[in-house]
């Protein structure tokens, strides 16, 4: 790592890249043709070409968004992107065939080791595509597709034909129309009626090269009174130029089915991290949204969950860690369209070195949703005075029988609880460690346990050497 | 011989500019226990907060040694792991962070060393069952939601794990019901023998159960009356304004 990129960053500790691995490399920059080169490359049927390129042409006319943190945006160089990287020839199954440097940054992640401890799948993306792939025995027969999404779409085109943008059509806004069109890799899951998922299954995605962009496209659909929790996790090699993160997760969960997402994104402090993330909850359907954002130069994602059929839920628990140089700007969307659904928003951020956090939320209850019920809670922490945390929340209540609540703090570490803490043997930086880790307790105890435990070394980590 | 814990000489602190100790003189020896008693302002928190290295405490004169070496070269959690401990009369909440791990990590930085899982249950065990604590506690947040009398047996059982050679309890006895302060008091009976202890209190009522060696008296940031317990009885009898009018309590 140079020491530019050291200084804008701090001791990010997955910060290392390997030498470059690439079959196939585009040349930097956005084109039609290079969409209908992916495409192409790809073997892909001619609609989805034709989407790609419709979504392209989106793209080149969208304005960027006015709000948010829409200076930084512009310092996206898009004629500076590589838009598609293959690393390997192909998606293995077997561990040992996946190319020698790549399986060593994965083990450096630990995921083999979590595969065989508690996983009922994982899928690990390497730039533009899976490079590997497996799920257990027992969930594939019982009809469980676990798949990376090109995969998906050349065996299963008819569900994803059905579905692909059926949640986030590429016109939803400037960067799923970039998705949409240079998508490549992520996850597509099928979980048959009446299957429960009981183990996690989960995704790892790594983006290795400078300059590059990642585009993964996930699908989920729980088919009626099924459920399935998937985890994914994203880190990045520190450089000292931008990196772009791209993605567009769409969930459909069927009458009485369960989805549990979450995410651990530890994005290098050089990746805007641009994503569109949403669901559909038809008649009694849960879907729960659990995003950790701790890394990324500058953040912009707002789980949203179109609460469609009566009796759905919406849970989205979500906390944002912004230090030095960061901008997390994330939040919550739920949409009430139909009677007597119910929601829950927590969100938690921590702001430190100058770090900058916003909460934007968007509740809306449709005027035919009677009896519905929300309940939004937005707790910042602010360590120094240097950093900054903003709330930006909008309703939009249609009927007048809808119960909602809406509590909202900002606070300090006080002194008491610091001096307290050093008088039983915590330095000061330990001090604030516990403090952190106790204030996103909420957030953690929703994760798998193995994830909590490295969430917490992780914001340890991150009040080191902070303190002068 | 008597082996010295703390000595204070000649201390003078203020904050944010007022004076609030002026001139004390104390020397506690390991085995002792020594009471403080006087009413509110008369700088009795602030004396157990300064020895613990409370940062908004400015020492303008004076100084404070603990075992023989000077406290103002030891940060807070320095003289905690030297062996300082200061039971509070308001302990702080942390929010988020369990009571179990709080005090495995906290046992864990004092003794500066690993703890075996099992023996520190069994450790823990012990000290929660001498206490009367429910297992119950270990999993609830650090003060978070607990009662008055709650606060303090926390604090008691931390002393007990963290075996101090010090102990400041700052009015731990407040508040607490009968059947609490037997307990608590049991717990400073359980220390004081290898520590030296430095008893905050308003109330003769936990001298009935801990015995002092020696009583004094503060008013005006500095001790103006130091005798044995009977010293306490005769507060509770007949307050404190007989030492005002003949600071020589030759009334």
């Amino acid at each position: 790592m140079s020491d530019d990129a050291r200084e804008a960053v701090g001791d990010y500790q997955f910060g290392f890249h390997d030498p470059e691995h690439s079959t196939i490399r585009f040349d930097k920059g956005l084109s039609e043709q290079v969409v209908r080169d992916i495409s192409e490359l790809k073997n892909e049927p001619e609609w989805m070409t034709e989407i790609r390129v419709k979504a392209y042409h989106h793209f080149m006319e969208r304005e960027m968004p006015d709000w948010g943190n829409c200076g930084s945006l512009h310092e996206i160089n898009f004629d500076n992107v590589t838009y598609f990287l293959r690393s390997s020839n192909a998606t293995e199954n077997d561990w040992e065939d996946v190319p020698e440097d790549i399986k060593n940054t994965f083990n450096r992640l630990g995921i083999p080791e979590a595969e065989q401890k508690w996983l009922g799948g994982v899928t690990a993306q390497y730039e533009s595509e899976a490079v590997y792939h497996s799920i257990r025995e027992d969930l594939e027969s019982q009809g469980v597709l676990f798949l990376d999404m090109d995969s998906g779409l050349k065996t299963h085109p008819e569900i994803v034909k059905k579905y692909f943008g059926s949640v986030v059509p590429h016109t939803d806004n400037k960067f799923s129309a970039l998705n949409t069109a240079v998508w490549s890799g992520g996850s597509f899951i099928y979980v048959p009626k009446g299957v429960h998922v009981t183990m996690p299954v989960q995704a790892y995605f790594r983006i290795n090269a400078k300059n590059m962009g990642q585009f993964e496209r996930t699908l989920i659909i729980a088919d009626e009174d099924s459920s399935i929790h998937y985890v994914e996790g994203c880190t990045a090699p520190t450089y000292s130029t931008d990196s772009l993160h791209s993605a567009v997760v769409e969930l459909i969960a069927m009458k009485g089915a369960k989805i549990r997402y979450s995410t651990i994104q530890n994005w290098s402090a050089n990746v805007f991290n641009l994503v569109t993330k949403r669901g559909v909850a038809h008649e009694n359907a849960t879907i729960e949204w659990v995003d950790g954002n701790i890394g990324s130069k500058l953040t912009m994602k707002y789980p949203a969950v179109l609460l469609k059929g009566e009796g759905a839920h919406a849970e989205v628990i979500s906390v944002a860690y912004a230090g030095k140089g960061q901008h997390q700007d994330a939040g919550a969307k739920v949409h009430h369209l139909a009677p007597n659904t119910t929601s829950n928003i927590l969100s938690k951020s921590i702001s430190k070195n100058g770090g900058r956090s916003s909460y934007r939320g968007m509740l809306q209850v449709t005027p035919k949703a009677h009896g519905c019920r929300s309940k939004i809670v937005c707790d910042a922490l602010i360590l120094d005075s240097d950093s900054r945390s903003d709330t930006y929340p909008t309703m939009e209540v249609g009927n007048s029988t809808a119960d909602l609540e809406h509590e909202a703090s900002v606070s300090k570490v006080s002194g008491d609880q610091l001096f307290y803490l050093m008088s039983r043997g915590f330095s000061e930086e330990e001090a604030m460690g516990l403090i952190v880790n106790g204030f996103f307790e909420p957030f953690t105890r929703e994760l798998p346990m193995e994830y909590a435990v490295e969430l917490n070394k992780l914001l340890e980590l991150e009040m080191e050497g902070s303190i002068g | 011989m008597a082996e010295e814990i703390l000595r204070i000489e000649d201390l003078h602190v203020s904050v944010e500019g007022t004076p609030i100790l002026n001139g004390m003189d104390l020397v506690i020896n390991r085995g002792e226990v020594h009471v403080i008693m006087g009413r509110n302002g008369a700088g009795k928190s602030t004396l157990a907060s300064v020895v613990m290295g409370h940062p908004a405490y400015e020492i303008t004169q004076g100084s404070i040694y603990f075992k023989g070496q000077n406290l103002d070269e030891l940060s807070v959690f320095e003289r905690a792991r030297a062996g300082i401990f200061l039971s509070f009369q308001y302990p702080a909440v942390i929010p988020g962070v369990q009571v179990g791990t709080f005090l495995k990590k906290s046992v864990q930085s004092v003794r500066d060393e690993p703890l075996k899982g099992r023996a520190f249950r069994k450790e823990l065990n012990t000290a929660m069952g001498a206490l009367e604590m429910q297992k119950g506690v270990l999993s609830r947040y650090v003060n978070d939601g607990f009662s008055g009398g709650e606060k303090k047996r926390l604090e008691i059982l931390q002393m007990l794990l963290l075996q101090p050679q010090l102990a400041l309890l700052d009015e731990t006895d407040s508040g607490l019901d009968i059947d609490a302060l037997r307990i608590v008091a049991k717990g400073i009976n359980q220390v004081a023998p290898t520590a030296g202890c430095l008893i905050i209190t308003h109330y003769q009522r936990l001298l009935d159960h801990v015995h002092p060696d020696f009583v004094h008296v503060m008013i005006d940031g500095t001790i103006v009356r130091s005798g044995g317990p009977e010293l306490a009885h005769k507060l509770e009898d007949q307050g404190y304004d007989w030492l005002e009018t003949s600071p020589e309590g030759t009334a």
